[in-house]
């Protein structure tokens, strides 16, 4: 007998205790161990590149540039490279997941069985979290010992990781869905996600720039992720991390709200 | 009268100029072993993928053993086991840990007394442990039927699961897929071995541009469409009348289809008369693929736009 129980009328199984929770709990299991057994790529490549941005700038500018009062450059550098890389991380594991399971096909593993959008949606963006801050505490671990850190208000170091790590964890999802073939993923990341990151502070603080570029870098949201979670580090920002703080929920929440409403119409997943 | 397996109402499926499916009315009852044959193009994938959630329906509505496939989604996915056509693979995880992520995803943990199970019946076990990549297109044929086993489906679904199959993996897999038809299980299978078909299906639905133009159980369709064979050898020429019976001819043999046994008789007294001799005969049923090409010459494809 194959199937124990079984009868000519079978019952639906039925719905296990906590099976949604198990369900979620297993897609985000899946996501982790996805990036977890190439992590070579997926996180040590991304400390090395961080760690040369460190090595490249900081030698170049340290003596030359002091963008708060008493903080030297390479200080200064090191949490705008802890959370480029943080967000970067999120953005490409919920996207490259997504793109590789529509184009391998294997996405029809997760769209046959029980799973609701929520799951989906949570799953997703939680894995793209953690990757994100393994990776952003990598590039701290390495750093650090390049250039001295200080935590002066640390309580906004894991606000800001882990609300910039969900926002790009979302938009690199929003990004899965939308895109059809690699090519699209990477003009999102070549064209949106990289110069956003670039141009949002992470190099420089955007006192120093003309007026219209500060202007221009206040309607960036990333420049409130770098800005407040570098505040966490030395208490000194260009605008105020509430402020950031607000930015970044909003952009949260509507970003979210998008990409549930595409998950619940099944928009490029299901035909 | 018990809840059917999957009861499919004046389904729809239209793309932007194209009717993929059209008004479709079909019910499959519980332990049923079903067969949804037609051309490429017919609409059987279409037809697969709105039972399993994949595809949304234009209108019309299917139900998975009482469930709704929109309205009630989780209990109908929960109720239905697919084996795509594609031969698709996660090349990152084993064979083992993909049982078991797709268990958990069906809200099931501690499964693994089954997956070894089911693994043993689709001769997997040797490769628990390899990773997907590895394996060959026979073998990941075999995972997936082993995840779409892995929740106990009451109802399973297998789109062409013998294609590009090996004789020997093909065995394997229809004893064990009967097994789990006697166990309780209703299969509905599609496939272009319409040898297959004829064997396993007890029931059969045609489908031809997106409608169904047969539908009946296997024994009838083949007697009633079908009708006989008679294969004869003659010393002579067929006489004219019964040319139009032919369905296959040699040089020195014809088979013709005649519809009812007591039309044997008949038809060799035609051939007596023309003054041509029976030399030999055979008589036997006719073949599901015959059948097949009549119902689709004879239902002539419709417009589809």
């Amino acid at each position: 007998m194959i199937v124990p129980g079984a009868s000519s009328s079978l019952p639906a199984p039925s719905m296990a205790e906590g099976a949604s929770w198990i369900g979620f709990r297993t897609l985000l299991y899946k996501e982790n161990l996805r990036f977890w057994k190439v992590s070579f790529q997926t996180i040590v490549a991304p400390v090395l590149t961080g760690v040369l941005y460190l090595l490249v700038f900081g030698h170049v500018l340290d003596a030359r540039v002091q963008p708060f009062a008493g903080v030297r450059y390479s200080s200064f550098l090191v949490p705008g490279l802890v959370m480029m890389s943080i967000l970067q991380n999120a953005f490409a594991n919920s996207s490259s997941s997504l793109i590789q399971s529509k184009i391998m096909g294997n996405l029809v593993f997760l769209l046959l069985p029980p799973l609701s959008e929520l799951q989906f949606f949570c799953a997703y963006v939680l894995a793209s979290v953690l990757r994100g801050l393994a990776v952003g505490l990598g590039v701290f671990a390495v750093t650090v010992w390049f250039a001295p850190a200080s935590f002066e208000a640390p309580i906004w170091i894991p606000v800001f990781a882990f609300a910039g790590a969900a926002l790009m964890g979302v938009l690199g999802l929003i990004a899965g869905i939308v895109s059809d073939k690699f090519d699209q993923l990477a003009a999102f990341q070549n064209f949106i996600i990289v110069p956003a990151t670039f141009l949002s502070g992470v190099f420089y603080s955007v006192h120093g720039l003309p007026a219209f570029w500060q202007a221009f870098s206040h309607a960036n949201p990333f420049f409130y992720m770098i800005d407040g979670f570098r505040y966490g580090f030395f208490a000194q920002s260009d605008v105020s991390p509430w402020l950031s703080l607000l930015v970044v929920t909003l952009a949260v929440g509507v970003a979210s709200a998008i990409a549930l409403l595409m998950l619940r119409r099944g928009y490029k997943l299901r035909t | 009268m018990s809840t059917a397996a999957i009861d499919v109402s004046a389904l729809t499926k239209r793309y932007a100029r194209i009717t993929a499916l059209d008004a479709i009315d079909l019910v499959v009852g519980q332990g049923e072993f079903f067969g949804l044959l037609g051309p490429n193009g017919a609409g059987k994938t279409t037809l697969i993928s709105i039972i399993a959630g994949l595809t949304r329906a234009t209108s019309g509505r299917v139900r998975v053993m009482g469930h709704d496939v929109a309205d009630d989604y989780r209990s109908a996915r929960r109720s239905l086991g697919v084996v795509p056509q594609e031969l698709v693979f996660d090349p990152f995880f084993t064979v083992r840990e993909m049982l078991r992520i797709q268990s958990g995803y069906f809200g099931l943990t501690h499964n693994d007394a089954w997956i070894d199970e089911i693994m043993a019946n689709l001769d997997l076990v040797g490769k628990a442990e390899a990773n997907m990549r590895t394996l060959s297109g026979g073998m990941k044929r075999r995972v997936l039927v082993a995840q779409a086993l892995v929740h106990r489906p009451p109802v399973i679904v297998l789109d062409e699961p013998t294609a590009g199959v090996d004789v020997e993996l093909r065995r394997g897999l229809w004893h064990f897929i009967e097994r789990l038809n006697r166990d309780g299980h209703t299969i509905v299978l599609t496939t272009h071995y319409l040898e297959e078909a004829q064997q396993m299906c007890s029931r059969i639905a045609m489908l031809k541009a997106g409608r169904i133009v047969a539908l009946e159980s296997t024994r009838d369709l083949l007697r009633r469409i079908g009708g006989i064979q008679v294969a004869i050898r003659l010393r002579g020429a067929l006489p004219p009348k019964l040319r139009d019976q032919v369905i296959e001819e040699e040089p020195e043999r014809v088979v013709l289809r005649l519809s009812h046994p007591r039309d044997v008789g008949a038809a060799l007294q035609a051939c007596r008369d023309f003054g041509s001799d029976v030399e030999d005969l055979e008589v036997g049923p006719a073949d599901l693929e015959d059948v097949f090409l009549r119902v689709m010459s004879e239902n002539p494809a419709r417009s589809l736009a």
